[in-house]
């Protein structure tokens, strides 16, 4: 029992930090440099024709979590010349810079590029997340 | 002069030979056969749940389905069913450029095989499950041209399509109710759904084959795959392209693409999905409407669903199962033969109206009849026994 509880406080002090930027997560710096944005996929590994969410996590340039950013988000693939096959957008602030992105789907293999528009603070920045599926 | 004469006639000759000789096959390499398993029916994953349709997996629901789907009573003239144009040994399509029933349709009619996977129906996606489609015939003046008031009626006064229906859904509305009429329609598409979800794609011998790439099988190779299918299917997962859009177990991704496909003669230009995503939002039996899922949760597609100018022209992909079935292609039946469809795409031509995605593919002669000869090899018959083929007897 102790020991269970040994895991459980263990798990709590670690949440905080979870909900920060996990340095193994890949991550972009917006264009002006205001923020950095990285993120993880609720479905693993990423697959194509699977509608899913992603979580991003925001930092300012100083890696401190930004919080009340408002994040647009379109896409697709530049080298196809064509957009997302879907209309994904930030439904739910986690807290500690972390925002649920839903409706995600990808229906080739290919390089992806997701733009987002991050309003935060008074300040416009905008930032691309390449990958290849 | 002269003496060049004979060297340019070679060459010519060389050229010509060239263009129309078929390639050989390479080995696979381990990217190669990650690919050709996402694309096996063993690779398919569980049926996915149809939102607002208690009864989709329930069988009593599929053997009514199943005798709806074959009743030509359900037409305004007492002989049109479903199977009129989804016949069974045509992989449910008709062979014709555009469905013939009371009047001509819009558009080719498609395979309904595998669409329970799929997140939108028709060429255009008008609708977001296989119980809304069904309904959309049954009213439509060029195919079934009945009415839902009539269809409740007809179940109401048939003793067995009655015990089914209270058996699944409880008492029939009054027909003077509309909205119990409403509902009970409803009802009628969950039904041909569920018989619908039983339609899958049965295991083709390309599948057998990529068994025995993963095994390596050489000699079950040889005997299931002539070099041309081989090539065939290299050209499919590679240079040709073909996977970007035809991917996965039912090679589709259920998307929807502007690919050029010109439109057929003295017709106007067809505007696809910009047009049928509005019109699946409008659709009153939608995932998100009064008879749907009941939970916004549920109809994610339909949520983050996409629209715009983008999809100006674009169709959805279909299924490559049982291609060679399923002539004449494209969304009005523009192509009458695959061997037009390749040379479409070995084309790319520019789109009428939006812009095609496809770019030129600059296959061979000799290549472009090595990859039909692997469309060839995704025929099978569905994946049920085959009573759900045919019509049920009746007493």
């Amino acid at each position: 029992m102790r020991r269970r509880f040994a895991w459980l406080s263990l798990c709590l002090c670690c949440l905080p930090a979870m909900a920060g930027t996990p340095a193994d997560l890949p991550s972009s710096t917006s264009q002006r440099g205001l923020f950095t944005v990285s993120y993880e996929s609720e479905l693993e590994p990423l697959q194509i024709n699977q509608l899913h969410a992603w979580v991003l996590h925001l930092e300012n340039a100083q890696g401190e979590a930004v919080t009340g950013a408002t994040i647009d988000v379109d896409g697709g693939m530049p080298e196809h010349d064509h957009g997302l096959a879907t209309r994904p957008r930030v439904t739910a602030e986690l807290g500690d810079g972390a925002y649920r992105l839903e409706g995600l789907r990808f229906h080739m293999r290919g390089d992806w590029e997701l733009q987002l528009t991050i309003v935060a603070g008074g300040k416009t920045d905008s930032a691309v997340l390449k990958f290849t599926l | 002069m002269k003496r060049l004469l004979p060297a340019t006639i070679i060459a010519a000759l060389f050229a010509v030979g060239w263009y129309h000789w078929p390639a050989s096959p390479r080995p696979f390499t381990a990217a190669d056969i990650a690919i050709l398993e996402s694309l096996t029916l063993a690779s398919l994953p569980p049926l996915p749940p149809d939102p607002g349709n208690p009864v989709a997996d329930d069988p009593r629901a599929a053997v009514f389905g199943h005798a709806l789907f074959f009743d030509t009573r359900l037409s305004r003239n007492g002989g049109i069913s479903c199977a009129t144009c989804h016949q069974p040994e045509r992989n449910f399509t008709d062979g014709l450029p555009k469905a013939q029933a009371l009047g001509t349709s819009r558009r080719n009619t498609p395979s309904i095989v595998g669409t329970a996977y799929s997140p939108w129906q028709y060429w255009d996606g008008r609708r977001d499950s296989q119980w809304a489609q069904a309904l959309s015939p049954l009213e439509d003046p060029n195919e079934h041209g009945s009415d839902r008031q009539t269809l409740v009626r007809l179940i109401a006064e048939d003793p067995d399509y009655a015990a089914c229906y209270t058996g699944l859904f409880g008492e029939l509305p009054d027909l003077q109710d509309a909205a119990g009429v409403d509902a009970a329609f409803a009802n009628i598409g969950r039904v041909f759904a569920a018989y619908e979800r039983l339609l899958m794609p049965g295991p083709a011998p390309f599948d057998e084959y990529v068994a025995a790439v993963v095994a390596g099988d050489t000699e079950r190779q040889a005997e299931l795959f002539s070099d041309d299918e081989v090539v065939g299917l290299q050209l499919f997962i590679g240079k040709a392209n073909c996977t970007q859009c035809h991917n996965g177990p039912l090679l589709t991704n259920n998307e929807f693409h502007n690919t050029g496909v010109i439109a057929a003669p003295g017709e106007l230009p067809d505007k696809g999905r910009v047009v049928g995503a509005r019109e699946v939002l409008a659709d009153p039996f939608n995932c998100a409407g009064a008879f749907g899922a009941g939970s916004p949760s549920a109809c994610a597609e339909l949520e983050f669903m996409r629209t715009g100018p983008e999809l100006i022209g674009a169709f959805r992909t279909p299924s490559l199962r049982g291609v060679a079935e399923t002539a004449p292609y494209m969304h009005t039946g523009q192509l009458p033969t695959l061997g037009e469809v390749v040379e479409h795409y070995n084309l790319a031509p520019l789109a009428m109206i939006g812009h095609n995605e496809a770019k030129p593919l600059k296959l061979r002669r000799g290549e472009l009849r090595q990859l039909e000869a692997f469309l060839l090899t995704l025929s099978a018959p569905p994946a049920v026994d085959a009573k759900w083929l045919r019509a049920p007897a009746r007493d």
